[in-house]
């Protein structure tokens, strides 16, 4: 098989009939992000680790979380892969566009890392600690697609 | 009153990329089979069963349930465990803690799995919260793919570093008939073949794979007299680390690093590198073979690719890794784990056959779950005080 073909791994028609509820930290996080285009995390009152998605409780102190504050939108690559195998998305049941970028964003400001998508237009600036900031898009839902992606700003 | 425990048998399928000949109660059945035949038991020895699989691979829940005719089950207490990668490594802690607690002499554990009964990247991706980890999940092989890029820009290693271990692991899958992939890869045709997710090829990575394991445990009180030279379980240890995937810190496992400090500790071993005899290791894609045995502390942080590329961890070295071919062989997810715990147990029992290490006196096992959690293992030949 030559290198640049794509492995297909098929799964057929598929359908996740669930309604999710994201609470209060992730409402004010949507909320923010659609009508601010705010970054919103919550800090931890004893460790003091700024969480990013945010939530009710630091897992390590085992202590309730109210202390928001805003992070990003800037920041750095904590990690990342380029996906290249083909496969379903279990969310829309298609095919999942590849080649795309996959950060771990390290947003300014959090201390955990941040999940979305790089643009991959120039596979050669994406690295571990490349500058990166959003693109946030026009029509925002209070989705985490209110973000298109994160572009290197290096 | 709480007893100590060892392994008297253990039987596995003869692992293959699809089964169609076999439903799941009839594959669970076949490694049933086996490990009563290797601990000469009957069915009506055994006190309780364990039994687990990842459920939402094949779509058929309560496997407790439905699975009896081939598990043995029919009438005993039978419980299921369920806990992703790790469920194989989990079955056997929570066969340890009934068999432990002093109220069943002789427990049944069964992991299993039909991989080739849909699609597992599908099934992996509902193990993530849908919102906040699903956008841009694309199964084990993303969230792995970013541990081994976090590992490379931390300490410098590449990707032939990676090609090393699976080419090891390959290689010892030629001893073992229960393997399902048996081919010796060399590392340019592990650097050549296709990249899945930058670093991994598709060589550094596992299959999907149709198997059962099955491990039969006894407490202290009948153990000798089931088999002459049992192994026994000398500690285990469970961690998880994180409730989102960005949580993790990327390059490190530290389920693996608290876990196995704690059991080392609580067993007395100080050098694991020098103590433990085999190691099988969880590992179902190259890069982990170098991250996670630096967090288990066989040697330091950014050591591990020199350590291999000496042979250390090949069969004949100072610490053979995955003598069975390890998961880069064969992936039964649900039986993945108890797969690496039976085979560790046959190393200390002596009955490992053609992948036999020689005088096993502590062998390790793990398991490793969706990204980032981790089960394990301590094995030995002797009875702990």
């Amino acid at each position: 098989m030559a290198e640049k073909d794509n492995i297909i791994i098929e799964s057929g028609d598929a359908v996740q009939p669930f309604k999710y509820a994201v609470g209060m930290y992730g409402s004010r996080f949507f909320t923010e992000l659609r009508d601010n285009r705010r970054i919103m995390a919550v800090k931890c009152p004893k460790c003091k680790k700024v969480y990013i998605p945010p939530r009710g409780v630091c897992g390590e102190c085992f202590v309730e979380m109210n202390d928001w504050v805003e992070v990003g939108p800037k920041g750095v690559i904590g990690t990342f892969t380029i996906l290249r195998f083909a496969f379903i998305d279990p969310e829309t049941g298609h095919q999942k566009p590849v080649p795309y970028g996959y950060g771990f964003i390290k947003l300014d400001g959090a201390d955990t890392l941040f999940q979305h998508y790089i643009s991959v237009e120039d596979e050669k600036k994406i690295r571990v600690g490349a500058r990166v900031e959003p693109v946030f898009s026009k029509e925002r839902k209070g989705s985490i697609r209110d973000i298109e992606y994160f572009k290197v700003i290096d | 009153m709480a007893k100590r425990v060892a392994i008297v048998g253990t039987g596995q399928t003869f692992h293959k990329s699809h089964r169609p000949d076999v439903n799941g109660q009839e594959l669970i059945n076949e490694a049933v089979m086996r490990a009563l035949q290797d601990a000469d038991l009957k069915m009506k020895d055994i006190d309780a069963i364990v039994i687990g699989n990842m459920d939402h691979f094949e779509g058929i829940n309560y496997v407790d349930c439905w699975s009896v005719d081939g598990s043995g089950g029919t009438m005993k207490p039978i419980i299921k465990l369920t806990t992703g990668g790790t469920t194989g490594c989990t079955v056997a802690i929570g066969g340890y803690h009934l068999v432990g607690s002093g109220m069943f002499d002789r427990v049944l554990i069964i992991g299993w799995e039909k991989n080739s009964e849909s699609d597992t990247t599908g099934a992996i991706t509902t193990a993530f919260d849908p919102i906040w980890d699903r956008q841009v999940f694309a199964g084990a092989i993303s969230g792995l793919a970013a541990e081994a890029q976090a590992y490379i820009a931390r300490y410098g290693a590449t990707d032939r570093d990676g090609a090393r271990v699976s080419v090891r692991d390959r290689k010892h899958a030629m001893n073992n008939p229960h393997a399902q992939l048996r081919k010796e890869v060399t590392l340019e045709e592990v650097l050549a073949s296709p990249m899945l997710a930058d670093p991994i090829h598709l060589l550094d990575v596992c299959p999907r794979t149709d198997g059962a394991c099955a491990v039969i445990m006894a407490s202290e009180d009948v153990a000798e007299k089931i088999c002459p030279k049992p192994d026994w379980i000398w500690g285990t240890a469970v961690r998880h680390s994180y409730s989102y995937l960005g949580d993790a810190d990327y390059g490190r496992l530290t389920s693996m690093r608290e876990g196995s400090q704690e059991m080392f500790k609580k067993a007395g071993i100080r050098e694991p590198r020098k103590e433990l005899d085999v190691i099988e290791l969880y590992q179902p894609y190259s890069f982990g073979g170098l991250i996670w045995i630096e967090d288990m502390g066989v040697v330091g942080p950014g050591e591990a690719p020199q350590y291999i590329w000496d042979g250390n961890t090949d069969m004949g070295g100072e610490l053979p890794i995955n003598p069975s071919g390890g998961v880069i062989a064969t992936n039964p997810i649900g039986a993945t784990g108890l797969i690496r715990c039976a085979e560790a147990a046959m190393q200390v029992m002596g009955k490992a056959e053609g992948r036999q290490v020689p005088d096993v006196n502590f062998a390790f096992s793990s398991g490793f779950g969706g990204c980032w959690w981790t089960d394990m293992i301590l094995h030995g030949k002797k009875k702990p005080n």
